[in-house]
């Protein structure tokens, strides 16, 4: 079985602020990590292998050095790692990056699964992985919290919707977004990372990619476009309280409030 | 549409220079001349904070699409629902379309599909939408992405709707970025306000890049727009007893209705109080030093008559059950109380619970983000307050009962 997992590199932390001097933007550092929900992905990709056999591509999509992550993804146990790389794919929105992802995935192979995590931590939107399927047309579900079966050509999977659980059968080739906690994710081994270490990142830039026309990537081919950012308002009535016995005066608010 | 360049020559100090860039986007190449590389995100905060000229943008002729907005017009409300039973989230939706429809004077529409629903669709009438389109269909029985997509791109080049709405419900968050790709169209996830331009440009405000931030975005030359809105965001408006607007039947083609996707089996999940449904929440956060610590969190939740919640590190490190987090990760809360125990309240944690009506925090650190937004903002140790407050309602209610039994 071929799988393909798509990846991301996320800023470590999420403190970005805006300075309410300057105006200026300020993350604590920009040390990156992988995505933690992708960990969850590449898991489920590592255990079908396992499993039924055949190779685990991840690939994703960003600076050069995002290839840290895809070298994270080999030191897991993936076999081969992609990464879309280009200035023209900069600036993109939900639209651009699916379908640059959805290209690159053309360009990297053919591949029965994808895999994707449920969201990032640093978009937060959990809508890529939708648009993808859309682009290659294929079926796709996303909240999977179990594989139950796999066959050669289909998978059976369990989606967790609010008050049920809907079982289906979904033929390949499909994409299939897994929720957090499908499965523990396992540590890069030491001797994993060893053995990898020289082992090439695939390069792919917009020239790569089977259509050229870079009005449908990065800025240009993104409908949405960020008019403003600024710093959440606060208008709320406030009382500050400070001092020793903050309990007991919370208390008496909260029996004034009705909530005791 | 807008390209970034760089002029070396204009900029002295280079590390001070590539240090402005949030998102580290400025890369230095061996000619030693400066490019944004794929990070950029086009803040353009190079351009404003850097030395004079030093960023440049410059318009750049491109091919963007030109719509002719006029042809596009009413707001629709995607109707969520399991089983013909309609979400809430949906109501809430439709009260915010009135309210954007009324700036341009459009109709409001709602679109329903399922099976057997129509007569479900009924309820609809009772809250002031125009036009309700049902598709009731076989193939529409259960959820699957494709005839849901090929149902719903049969409306939208049927009716051509300028904006549209979908709740960012399970179903709604698969669902509505399908439908956005395949019209080729632009799509904000969990818009934490909305509002609409004279020139129907719906403007679309949610917390970006993960952090403290608010974006806000708009879909200038692509129609329809879309949105996503979580349950709870909005204002459901009241029911009424007259009906209004009209019901009108229409019938996706087969070939939009063809699926790779064989539903099995739908079994109930077993019934529990999820914390959406609590009227008092007692959230827990990164100031909580231990694990058995957060018995004390359960206790006062309990004492309240309420559930314990939490916020996003405490979900990740397993502490406390993911299906308790707060926030945009996890689950939007609107209770009539939230206490929140030693959480810095980022803006993902906010956007999940900064609509409950009373918000009491309790924090060491007098800067946290999360007394921006609190009605009571304790400064102070959870450690001395919580149990504090814990043996006050276990002795003072107990008084109480006391009181209520001798009389």
């Amino acid at each position: 079985m071929k799988i393909l997992v798509c990846i991301k590199q996320v800023p470590s932390s999420n403190k970005v602020e805006v300075d309410p001097v300057t105006g200026v933007l300020k993350r604590d550092g920009v040390e990156s990590k992988m995505n933690p929900y992708d960990l969850y992905a590449l898991e489920t990709a590592l255990r079908l292998k396992e499993e039924k056999g055949g190779d685990v591509t991840v690939l994703s999509m960003g600076p050069p050095q995002a290839q840290a992550v895809i070298k994270e993804a080999f030191a897991m146990g993936a076999d081969r790692g992609v990464l879309l790389s280009d200035r023209r794919f900069g600036g993109a929105d939900v639209l651009a990056t699916s379908y640059t992802l959805s290209q690159g995935i053309g360009s990297a192979g053919d591949f029965d699964l994808i895999l994707c995590g449920k969201q990032t931590t640093d978009g937060d939107t959990a809508q890529v992985g939708s648009e993808i399927s859309e682009w290659l047309g294929i079926p796709s579900v996303s909240n999977v919290i179990r594989f139950e079966k796999v066959d050669d050509d289909s998978v059976t999977v369990e989606m967790d919707l609010p008050n049920n659980i809907e079982r289906s059968k979904v033929s390949f080739p499909c994409l299939i977004s897994v929720d957090k906690d499908i499965f523990m994710p396992r540590l890069p081994s030491y001797t994993k990372k060893k053995a990898t270490e020289d082992r090439a990142v695939v390069m792919l830039s917009l020239d790569n990619m089977k259509d050229k026309d870079d009005g449908h990537y990065g800025l240009f081919g993104s409908p949405t476009q960020v008019q403003r950012i600024f710093p959440p308002e606060s208008d709320v009535h406030q009382e500050v309280w400070n001092g020793d016995d903050l309990g007991s005066r919370l208390y008496d608010k909260l029996n004034e409030l009705k909530f005791i | 549409m807008e390209k970034l360049i760089f002029h070396r020559d204009k900029i002295t100090d280079l590390d001070a220079f590539k240090a402005l860039c949030p998102f580290g986007a400025i890369e230095e190449k061996e000619d030693g001349s400066l490019e944004p590389n794929a990070a950029c995100k086009m803040c353009k905060i190079c351009v404003k904070k850097g030395p004079f000229q030093a960023a440049e943008i410059q318009e750049v002729h491109s091919e963007r699409p030109h719509v002719d907005k006029s042809l596009w017009n009413g707001i629709t409300v995607y109707v969520d629902h399991v089983e013909g039973k309609i979400h809430p989230v949906t109501y809430e939706l439709i009260g915010k379309a009135k309210e954007l429809a009324s700036v341009i004077n459009q109709p409001v529409c709602a679109l329903f599909l399922g099976e057997g629903i129509t007569k479900e669709a009924e309820e609809l009438r009772h809250y002031g939408v125009d036009e309700i389109y049902v598709y009731d269909q076989p193939e529409l029985k259960e959820f699957r992405i494709e005839p849901f997509t090929g149902a719903f791109e049969d409306y939208i080049n049927f009716r051509k709707p300028g904006t549209i709405l979908v709740g960012a419900t399970t179903v709604g968050r698969q669902l509505a970025p399908r439908v956005a790709a395949r019209m080729h169209t632009g799509l904000t996830a969990d818009c934490t306000i909305l509002k609409m331009n004279e020139n129907t440009d719906l403007v679309q405000i949610r917390p970006a890049f993960g952090g403290n931030i608010m974006a806000q975005i708009l879909t200038p030359d692509n129609r329809p727009q879309m949105a996503t809105v979580r349950y709870k965001v909005m204002n459901a408006p009241t029911r009424s007893d007259v009906k209004t607007g009209e019901i009108f039947s229409r019938k996706a083609s087969e070939d939009k209705l063809q699926s790779g996707i064989e539903v099995l089996e739908i079994t109930e999940k077993p019934k529990e109080t999820f914390i959406e449904a609590c009227d008092v929440l007692v959230a827990a956060g990164r100031g909580v030093k231990k694990p058995e610590d957060l018995a004390m969190i359960e206790e006062l939740a309990e004492l309240l008559g309420g559930q314990m919640a939490c916020s996003r590190p405490m979900a990740e490190s397993g502490w406390v059950e993911a299906k308790r987090q707060v926030g945009l990760s996890g689950r939007t809360v609107r209770p009539k109380l939230i206490i929140t125990c030693g959480i810095s309240g980022a803006v993902q944690f906010a956007a999940g619970m900064n609509n409950s009506d009373t918000i009491v925090a309790i924090n060491k650190d007098p800067k946290a983000p999360i007394f921006k937004i609190a009605h009571y903002a304790l400064i102070g140790d959870l450690y001395d307050i919580v149990p504090k407050l814990i043996e006050e309602i276990k002795s003072r209610g107990e008084n109480t009962k006391d009181e209520e039994e001798a009389v």
